[in-house]
């Protein structure tokens, strides 16, 4: 066990130092966040009144694209260089790879969040720093990543490699979509837990249940 | 090749009679409905088209993980065959639905959460032919198409739970109560003989089809097999 995770560690380090080296991949999902949030904000005409209502689905649709930037390049990156077979050669379970990237990808997501909400609050004075959402943020985007890493792994290795990752990943990860943006809503509006809070198990079920099956399946994803 | 087995063939006019037979009860046997009158008609073959697309949703599902345990390229074919037949199939039960909800809701369309998660299904298994024809390794296909049908089958009901929290107008009309005021109705026994006949007659007719895809599957890898051995042959 502590081998495993000395493992997912490396490759999570592996990750960090490349993109340290190089910033392509966060400055790349960051601007696009932002511009996205841009896009909302002329094409919804977000004023004060729209705002309370919307700013959950326009946050939420903002990391899901930026994520998918992340997601997509993070394993292309990989298969390109050939870091992939360097990888498969390393005498470690094939879970190792799919939980270093997995987290390895969340953190890149968290890091990008960390930017936007702030930057939120500021153009849209809206707090958003609420332990609660914070942790909506989190769960979100555990499931997303997820089922999202698994996916990717898969689609970088496909011919139509460059527009498949979203159509695949879109339809599989409504569920997540549907309770996060509800129970962050919730948090916006100052409504008492209990009535928000069955979005909560959903987004812990739904991360539960994929992580669980991504898990059981990973190894075939990389099987030659 | 073989030929066409005869128990095909005889599946075939089963299936073609059935669903004569299952037209003939909906349109002269069971009762016009009180409240909705004849458009009410369309909730036979409605639930019937839609049962068939989960049943080869399911069937792709289950193939997908015999595929991924036993590694046989017939659960690929299986899984494949399942699908293409089921995105018709629901495709269909989402329109007859329309063309019931119309008259009765006074829209064609409403997000719902069975409409809603229709949709999203059928958008899901969409993208699952979408990859299969991205990928062009046989072998990877297959493993990445097992996979993707368990995901997709997995990830169905969190989607219907979430949107159902979301409130719902559409009826439930087995085993449901109060539901009248959607467009609920309760079934008499010529209509419910109906509803099930129907309901065979299409899950017979989801065999019959089946079956011809999983053979033309089966040709069609017997076709690349003789491509590739003329292929070498010549050189």
């Amino acid at each position: 066990m502590k081998n495993y995770l000395r493992a997912v560690g490396a490759v999570i380090w592996k990750d960090f130092r490349s993109e340290w080296r190089s910033r392509e991949s966060l400055s790349a999902m960051l601007v696009f966040a932002l511009l996205v949030i841009l896009i909302f904000n002329f094409a919804l005409e977000l004023d004060i009144e729209a705002r309370t209502s919307l700013s959950a689905g326009v946050l939420w649709t903002t990391f899901i694209f930026a994520g998918t930037i992340g997601l997509n390049r993070s394993l292309a990156v990989e298969k390109d260089r050939g870091c992939l077979d360097g990888l498969l050669l390393a005498p470690v379970d094939r879970t190792v790879i799919y939980f270093g990237k997995a987290v390895g990808n969340l953190l890149f997501m968290l890091v990008v969040e960390a930017i936007v909400l702030p930057v939120f609050t500021f153009l849209y004075g809206f707090n958003v720093f609420q332990p609660g959402f914070l942790v909506v943020v989190l769960l979100g985007s555990v499931g997303y990543t997820a089922v999202g890493t698994l996916l990717a792994t898969m689609v970088v290795q496909a011919r139509t490699r460059d527009i498949l990752l979203p159509i695949l990943l879109f339809p599989l990860t409504l569920p997540v979509v549907i309770a996060a943006v509800k129970a962050s809503q919730g948090f916006f509006q100052g409504l008492p837990l209990e009535e928000f809070s069955v979005w909560l198990n959903i987004l812990v079920g739904y991360d539960l249940i994929f992580i669980a099956v991504a898990f059981m399946v990973f190894d075939y994803v990389l099987e030659d | 090749m073989k030929t066409k087995p005869r128990a095909l063939t005889l599946l075939d006019v089963l299936s073609g009679a059935m669903i004569l037979a299952a037209a003939g009860l909906v349109f002269f046997y069971a009762p016009v409905e009180a409240l909705m009158g004849p458009v009410q008609k369309v909730f036979y073959f409605h639930v019937a088209t839609a049962w068939v697309g989960m049943l080869g949703f399911l069937v792709a599902a289950v193939a997908g993980y015999l595929y991924l345990r036993e590694n046989q390229e017939r659960f690929d074919i299986v899984g494949a065959a399942a699908v293409e037949i089921s995105l018709v199939f629901f495709l269909i039960a989402i329109i007859m639905g329309s063309i019931w909800a119309r008259p009765i809701w006074n829209t064609w369309w409403t997000w719902d959460p069975r409409l809603t998660t229709a949709a999203i299904v059928e958008l899901i298994y969409a993208a699952y032919l979408l990859l299969r024809s991205g990928v062009d390794d046989p072998e990877r296909r297959a493993r990445f198409s097992a996979i993707y049908a368990i995901f997709g089958f997995v990830s169905v009901p969190l989607t219907f739970i979430s949107i159902r929290l979301l409130r719902t107008i559409h009826p439930v009309v087995v085993g449901g109560a109060e539901a009248a005021s959607q467009g609920g109705f309760n079934m008499d026994n010529p209509m419910k003989l109906a509803f099930f006949f129907s309901l065979a007659a299409f899950s017979v007719l989801f065999a019959d089809l089946l079956w011809h895809r999983i053979r033309l599957g089966e040709l069609q890898r017997a076709v690349t097999a003789l491509r590739i051995r003329s292929y070498q042959e010549e050189n």
